[in-house]
């Protein structure tokens, strides 16, 4: 077989998974690095970061007794500077009661369910992003860790394969822009490498904070592509890769992006 | 519950300048945008802000709709006493909220 010919072959038993250029460890930026001076100095300080309102919010919804059970996160919990220190760092993560990953804010829907037998909160309320911001926080600085094992393994690979599968109108995947082309100019604005290390962060153009999911319904959206609904499994498992991706990395959360 | 994240230092020299910042949650509803049924929003803005150092008025500030969500405020001041400086924001709908720190000067 000619040299060419077996490159076209490897590709060919690849198939979907072969990734046009996966970004190597050592070269992967946050977003944080592409950002102004002004911007940087608002995630830095912790009384100009607005996300920290809604830290401060989440720490009193912690505290606070909740659904029929009267319990509050705290009651199991205790303190969440101690016993939530790197837990976002290591979801989305393998629920053994759902069978498949679920994301942070899942994660605390489920404790509100079973735990506080109250009502699920909505996502992308102020609630659940106050709680999901208490709980990132504690892992600010921390690596991500997310676990790369049988459980997980197909949904690492179903993330990975929307990742880089043709969608929308535009017929683009996210890989062209954050595998291909990061550090390029889309319109006015650099291409990021798409590292979703500070979530739920502060978005300037939102005024306020949001979650990951938001963000990418917000590329689907660029794409002219179809977004799913909230928490819907897809989301999760491209979370699931985007983090994965991203690991070793630092948490930043609640990050400030323009 | 509106959240209020004050900056400013504890301690100062006599005479030295200091920076306070100021953070408060609020939407800043301009009154502007359309809601699904294309019925303006009504405004619901900040329009005041006092600092006070030992009751004293040293910045005050007008708000606009154009100014953003979560009103970030940033000013000097010469630090004379030990006391306290207080803020107060209010607004529309009857929006009202205060935050004081305290400092010593030596």
């Amino acid at each position: 077989m000619k040299p060419a010919a077996a490159v076209v072959f490897a590709t060919a038993v690849l198939g979907a998974t072969a990734i046009a250029a996966e970004i190597p460890l050592a070269d992967r930026k946050s977003g944080y690095e592409y950002m102004g001076r002004e911007t940087r100095a608002m995630q830095d300080d912790d009384t100009a970061n607005p996300g920290m309102l809604w830290v401060l919010d989440g720490e009193a919804l912690w505290n606070r007794k909740e659904g029929a059970a009267a319990k509050s996160c705290a009651d199991c919990h205790g303190d969440a500077r101690a016993s939530m220190k790197g837990v976002a760092a290591r979801y989305p993560a393998f629920s053994t009661e759902r069978g498949r990953p679920v994301n942070l804010e899942q994660r605390i829907n489920i404790c509100r369910a079973e735990q506080q037998q109250s009502t699920p909160l909505p996502f992308e309320s102020k609630e659940l992003l106050a709680l999901a911001a208490y709980v990132g926080r504690q892992s600010r600085g921390m690596p991500i860790e997310i676990a790369d094992d049988e459980r997980t393994k197909p949904f690492l690979q179903a993330g990975r394969e929307l990742f880089t599968q043709r969608q929308g109108q535009l017929n683009l995947s996210c890989a062209q822009c954050h595998d291909d082309n990061w550090g390029q100019k889309l319109a006015g604005a650099v291409i990021p490498q798409g590292h979703p290390t500070g979530y739920p962060l502060y978005r300037l153009e939102w005024q306020a904070l949001g979650s990951l999911q938001r963000r990418l319904r917000n590329c689907l959206f660029g794409m002219r592509a179809v977004s799913y609904p909230s928490g819907a499994p897809e989301y999760v498992d491209l979370e699931l890769y985007l983090m994965w991706r991203a690991r070793g990395m630092p948490i930043e959360t609640p990050a400030v992006r323009p | 519950m509106a959240r209020a994240l004050i900056n400013a230092p504890a301690k100062a020299k006599r005479g030295d300048i200091i920076e306070i910042k100021t953070l408060i949650s609020h939407n800043m509803e301009t009154g502007f945008r359309p809601d699904n049924t294309g019925k303006a929003v009504p405004r619901d803005i900040i329009t005041d802000f006092i600092c006070k150092y030992n009751g004293q008025e040293i910045f005050r500030a007008e708000l606009f709709p154009a100014i953003a969500a979560n009103p970030f405020l940033t000013f000097y001041t010469v630090a004379t006493e030990s006391g306290t400086l207080s803020f107060e924001w209010t607004g529309d709908n009857g929006f009202t909220a205060t935050e004081s720190v305290d400092i010593t000067v030596e």
